[in-house]
Formats: structure tokens, C-alpha cells, sequence
């Protein structure tokens, strides 16, 4: 199958949220969002209550899916950075580890050249707590296919609808 | 390619709704929209067209409930059908874990459910997956209309491997849960068995 299941981790989501913090501080952003490229939430900082942040990561994946379809087409891998200027808040999306996308939501308290300064930084952090996360994916796979829906029963799943 | 996480406890699955232009993809989800409980849903969005044709996806977020204490959460997607929208139908299908294929019962759009359903299976090849190894229901939809196939004869045209099949209508909300329950379950059941 193609790539392998997303699992996050207690321990890895932590050592993340630490770095998207402290990128928070430094880039003097309003909010910071990590979402898998699949359009799925990781984890978020910053000043996210008034947003909808299951479609903002949803859009934001299909934002980058499709930008990813316009550089293939041009012969590129991909566009790595993305910039969404508006006339109060921008966005600055970055893909991280090829498989993360990183979105930094800042007004006129920072500036652009800051956000990319700070997010190469984290971009960096970010990237070897992927591959650590990965391989850590890769051999609790291996040692046997431990899921917590094991034991769901077909009750569980009409529960669901009820 | 389902995601799970332990941090907030917390599984996420992406079913699309597949099909041709106009079978009613749009109106599953408006029908699941109006007929779920806010607390479960998150706002629907649609990537569409002046026309209300989709032009590049419509999404729809469900919190249905816990299992083994885990949020398990379904995140729709349509693809749009039109033939042209192909490369966008493409990136759609990334990370699929479901497909619910939505067939127009319609006499004068079996081939174009036919087209579809080989489109389907090219663009997952792209991706790398197989749709005989992938959780997938399809809804005869329309079946309100006059001018229409057969069960059997859709059966035999579009469901070839025996899976779950739904006759539907989307606009009155015929079939259109027991579709999104079939396919939420073949997702759970593959989850279960721990196969990726």
C-alpha cells in the first residue's frame, strides 16, 4: 500500500507542540497549524478559537494537493512554500518532510521575511521528529498489527449510527 | 490511509464519494448535512461552480461517536464528476480509505457510470491502490426516476466483486445512511484487522 498509516504519539506530539510554540513566539504569528498532507489536523497553537480548523485543514490540503498537480505539470516536484496575502492576516503555508503541511497565520505584527526565517528553523525540528515518528510507525507495525480496534464488535459500529 | 492519534485520542478516516457528473454526490452530503446533529457535524464546505457544479471538492466533517474511547471521526469528500475536472478528481482520492462509488440509475448515464468506475480504478492506481483491496459500497441512486436500469442489470454492469450495494435517493435521503454506514463499517473492519 502506498506510504504508511499516520500515527501520532503522545511523546511526539509534544516534542511538536513545544516547537510550533515556540515558532508562535519567535515568528510573532496569531496562530500555527500542522496538517497532515491527507487533509488531517495535528496539532495547533496560537489563537485558534474562532476558526474552523477542521476545514482549514482540509483546504489547506487540498490547496497544497493542488499546487502540488501545477508543479508536476510544469516539471517540478513541488512548490514548497506557499504565501496567501490579505489585507489584514496572511498565510504562509510550507510543506515539511514531504508528507506535513506547516501553516503560519500572521497579521502586520510580523512580516514575511520573519515567518520564513523562523519556520526553515522549526521546518528542521519538525522534520526529524517525522522520521523518528516514522520509523517508530514502521516497527510497532512489524512487531504485529496491534490496533485499538481489535476487539470492535460489529455493536460498536451500530452505535455509532445511532 | 487512516490517522490515528493517541495524543487526543482520536481516529480519522476520508471516505470520497466517486461518480459521474450530476449522480448526486453533492446531494449525499447535503442529505447527511441537514439530517445530522449539529454537535456532530462540522460546517460543510463546497468547492463549487456559479452553476452549484463541483469544481473541485465538497467536504463534510462527522464526530459520530467513541469506540474503545476513540473519537472516531469520517471526513466526506466528493469528487466533482464532470469529465474534465479529471486532474482534480485525482488529487482527491490521496489518503482515501473508502470509496463510495454513486451511480446515476439513469438509462442514458450507464456509460457514463461505466467510464467512471474504469476512471476510478486508474486514478487509485496512481496512487498505488488497488479497488479490490479498498473498502468500497456503491448506491444505485435515481432509483425514484421512470426512465431507468435494472437492479440487475446495474449489478452486473458496476458490481462485478458482490460488495455492498444500496438502491438510493439522494434528494429524498433514500439509502443515503445506509450507504455512509456500509462503508464507515468496511473502513472499521479493515482498522480491525490492522491491514494498511
Amino acid at each position: 500500500m502506498p506510504g504508511s498509516q499516520m500515527i501520532m504519539y503522545e511523546e511526539e506530539y509534544q516534542e511538536i507542540s513545544v516547537i510550533i510554540n515556540k515558532l508562535l513566539k519567535e515568528a510573532n504569528a496569531k496562530s500555527i497549524f500542522l496538517v497532515d498532507k491527507n487533509g488531517q489536523l495535528i496539532a495547533s497553537c496560537g489563537d485558534t478559537d474562532e476558526l474552523d480548523s477542521t476545514s482549514l485543514a482540509s483546504l489547506t490540503a487540498g490547496n497544497i494537493a493542488a499546487t502540488g498537480g501545477l508543479a508536476k505539470l510544469i516539471g517540478e516536484k513541488e512548490f514548497s512554500i506557499l504565501f496567501h496575502e490579505g489585507e489584514k492576516d496572511n498565510i504562509h503555508l510550507s510543506i515539511i518532510a514531504q508528507r506535513v503541511i506547516l501553516v503560519v497565520i500572521f497579521d502586520r505584527k510580523s512580516s514575511l521575511g520573519l515567518v520564513r526565517l523562523r519556520v526553515k528553523k522549526a521546518s528542521d525540528s519538525i522534520t526529524k521528529i517525522f522520521e523518528s515518528l516514522m520509523k517508530r510507525i514502521e516497527d510497532e507495525s512489524a512487531a504485529g498489527p496491534e490496533s485499538p480496534f481489535a476487539e470492535i464488535t460489529d455493536d460498536d459500529i451500530d452505535n455509532l449510527f445511532k | 490511509m487512516s490517522f490515528i492519534n493517541y495524543s487526543s485520542r482520536e481516529i480519522n478516516c476520508k471516505i470520497v464519494y466517486y461518480g459521474p457528473g450530476l449522480c448526486g454526490k453533492t446531494s449525499n452530503l447535503q442529505f447527511i448535512y441537514n439530517k445530522t446533529n449539529p454537535q456532530t457535524r462540522g460546517k460543510m464546505i463546497s468547492l463549487a461552480t456559479e452553476t452549484e457544479r463541483t469544481l473541485f471538492f465538497d467536504f463534510l466533517p462527522l464526530a459520530l461517536g467513541e469506540i474503545r474511547g476513540f473519537k472516531v471521526r469520517f471526513h466526506l469528500y466528493t469528487v466533482p464528476g464532470q469529465v474534465f475536472y479529471d486532474a482534480s478528481r485525482k488529487l482527491i482520492l490521496k489518503g482515501v480509505d473508502g470509496v463510495v462509488f454513486v451511480a446515476d440509475s439513469q438509462v442514458e448515464r450507464m456509460e457514463a457510470n461505466i467510464e467512471s468506475v474504469e476512471n476510478l480504478k486508474e486514478n487509485l492506481l496512481e496512487h498505488g491502490y488497488n479497488l479490490d483491496d479498498l473498502p468500497y459500497v456503491i448506491q444505485y441512486n435515481k432509483r425514484d426516476l421512470e426512465n431507468i436500469v435494472s437492479l440487475d442489470e446495474m449489478r452486473e454492469a458496476l458490481n462485478e466483486r458482490g460488495i455492498p450495494d444500496f438502491e438510493g435517493c439522494a434528494t429524498s435521503g433514500k439509502g443515503v445512511f445506509e450507504t455512509l454506514k456500509s462503508i464507515a463499517k468496511e473502513i472499521l473492519m479493515v482498522l480491525k484487522s490492522g491491514i494498511k
